[in-house]
């Protein structure tokens, strides 16, 4: 098989990030699995396109793939790079894993002119339910792992993030919420509704 | 031990620049040799050259039977037609290092003012990039300005560092494998034990063995086995040997031993047939004397400001002699310039020696990124 050339699908909610990435662009990818955001903007943008993950498996098969991707962890190796060495930082469905995510979108937005950052959101309707009926950690297809195993150790609401962005100087410059599958979700005016409603957060920020 | 198979008297493909090579220490070889291996062929644009860098006792067959062993190529496993290093896509090249011992100037060659004498002893102390700058006259004698790669393990990977930090602009992709920016203390101490050990074997003759015909057999063999010893990790050794006795239910003499004795004599004996001791000393001492970040204030990432090159470091993970954190040492200083770089640990039991052997996911990421890097390079 031709590694070079084997089709791969992209989970939609990399392509609403994709959507935000102008073509040509400097990005880094943090938490890039194998790489598929990464080979997308290569392919479909001409950006220089790099991914930093954690799971060494991940790593290699990304590497053997032919794209650039570093083994390491969030939490210590974004203060290697320099400042604004980046157009746009991602950190897709990994904020919420982090030791420190405060530093983190800290150091994204000092090596990136922009961060784009997903997570799947906290507030949402089903887990506010479940939490109020059955009095136990709330298990769905998104937070599906006990709490005792879960690599999720700081959750969010899409209104908590708000809120940090406010506190630590940060420009929403375009949010959405999405459903589980990605697929943008009608809630663009409201973030009240958005986080009642919304599975995933997807924001691109700035500093002011 | 046996000394029939004379390895002075094997030729080997080479060419001499008569105008001779400065080097780091400030003394001038008056003329260089150096010997080379190439595979696959030039494209019309020289833009498809692979340069590969040789470590310790490595040499410029890599990629076909050894002259002198009779053995494989050392890295025929990832360079040929259709392996990782493709010799049907690139041009493949190879060369002995400054001061080695298989064509290459060095202690075994002729020197500059003693015609009729090899330099022995009186050889200069070369550097890293003393090599590198060697392999360059090699590279721009055969026409080619930029090269596509240049990929090598341990001090090949040093050669390879040296290469990106040296001529930034004559290296596209760069691939260190289980290699460091700077030797080690505990590097540094093996090293010693190696040579206090051919020191001390009475046919060294103070370096002058090649005078009084003989070779210092032992020293040079003991060396070997503690060099050796560095390249394997506890769990190989253990998987391989245990403490497995060699033909002997249990050790009633002086004489009977465990089978890791006997593997190591045996890599002794073996290494001394195909190795110049002073060679060995003058090796040693350039990978001693290593350090990228010496000259930029002891800031790694100013060797490496502003380069374009694309870098992937692999370490492995039982590879206690360069450790996987001195890979991932440079990537971070490579990380602080922006650098474009790829690292991955590869697991592996087999500790510093498994870039040399079959490492399956090794091989895999090495063939993925120089396709990533061909076409990014426009090759097709």
């Amino acid at each position: 098989m031709n590694q070079m050339t084997r089709p791969r699908s992209m989970r939609v909610d990399l392509a609403l990030i994709a959507g935000m990435i102008a073509p040509g662009a400097r990005v880094l990818d943090i938490g890039c699995s194998d790489g598929t955001l990464i080979e997308h903007l290569f392919r479909t943008k001409q950006c220089d396109a790099r991914g930093l993950e954690l799971d060494m498996a991940a790593v290699t098969q990304a590497v053997t793939h032919g794209l650039p991707v570093m083994q390491g962890d969030a939490d210590t190796d974004l203060a290697t790079y320099p400042d604004g060495a980046f157009d746009y930082v991602v950190l897709s469905r990994t904020l919420q894993a982090v030791e420190q995510p405060r530093a983190v979108l800290r150091q994204m937005l000092r090596i990136g002119t922009h961060a784009i950052v997903s997570f799947p959101n906290f507030g949402h309707w089903r887990l506010r339910l479940q939490l109020l009926t059955t009095g136990r950690m709330p298990m769905t297809k998104t937070w599906h792992r006990m709490w005792f195993e879960t690599p999720n150790i700081h959750p969010c609401t899409i209104k908590d993030f708000f809120a940090l962005c406010a506190a630590d100087g940060y420009r929403v410059e375009e949010w959405l919420a999405a459903d589980d599958e990605g697929a943008r979700a009608p809630w663009r005016r409201s973030p009240a509704l958005a986080n009642l409603f919304g599975e995933q957060g997807l924001f691109l920020l700035r500093k002011f | 031990m046996d000394n029939s198979p004379n390895f002075a008297e094997t030729e080997h493909q080479a060419v001499t620049f008569a105008d001779g090579l400065a080097l780091d220490c400030g003394r001038i070889l008056a003329s260089l040799t150096v010997a080379y291996r190439a595979y696959g062929t030039l494209n019309a644009a020289r833009s498809n050259a692979i340069l590969i860098c040789h470590a310790l006792t490595g040499d410029q067959y890599v990629a076909e039977e050894n002259p002198v062993t009779g053995k494989p190529g050392w890295w025929d496993r990832l360079v040929g037609p259709g392996r990782p290093v493709d010799t049907d896509r690139f041009f493949v090249l190879c060369s002995n290092v400054l001061g080695g011992c298989m064509g290459t100037t060095g202690p075994r060659t002729a020197h500059d003012e003693r015609p009729g004498e090899p330099w022995g002893t009186d050889f200069p102390a070369v550097t890293i990039a003393d090599m590198v700058r060697a392999q360059k006259r090699l590279v721009a004698h055969l026409g080619i300005e930029k090269l596509f790669a240049v990929v090598g393990g341990s001090m090949g990977g040093m050669q390879v560092l040296a290469w990106a930090a040296l001529y930034p602009d004559a290296v596209f992709a760069a691939v260190p494998v289980a290699a460091a920016a700077y030797h080690s203390a505990q590097n540094i101490a093996f090293h010693e034990i190696g040579r206090q050990a051919i020191a001390a074997d009475p046919a060294f003759h103070g370096g002058r063995y090649w005078a009084a015909g003989v070779t210092p057999e032992r020293g040079l063999a003991v060396a070997r086995m503690t060099a050796h010893i560095t390249y394997v990790s506890e769990a190989a050794l253990t998987r391989k040997f245990g403490r497995k006795l060699q033909d002997a239910a249990e050790l009633s003499s002086l004489g009977d031993r465990f089978e890791v004795e006997s593997y190591l004599q045996y890599q002794g004996s073996s290494f001394v047939r195909r190795f110049d001791a002073n060679s060995y000393l003058t090796i040693t001492r350039a990978m001693d004397l290593f350090d990228l970040a010496a000259p930029h204030e002891g800031v790694l990432a100013k060797a490496f400001a502003g380069t374009r090159t694309r870098f992937l470091l692999v370490s492995f993970s039982s590879d206690w002699l360069f450790p996987t954190a001195q890979s991932r040492a440079i990537a971070r200083a490579l990380n602080q310039v922006a650098a474009n770089v790829s690292f991955v640990e590869i697991i592996s039991d087999k500790g510093h020696d498994a870039f040399l052997l079959d490492e399956p996911d090794f091989h895999l990421v090495l063939k993925g990124f120089i396709a990533g890097c061909a076409e990014h390079a426009g090759l097709t």
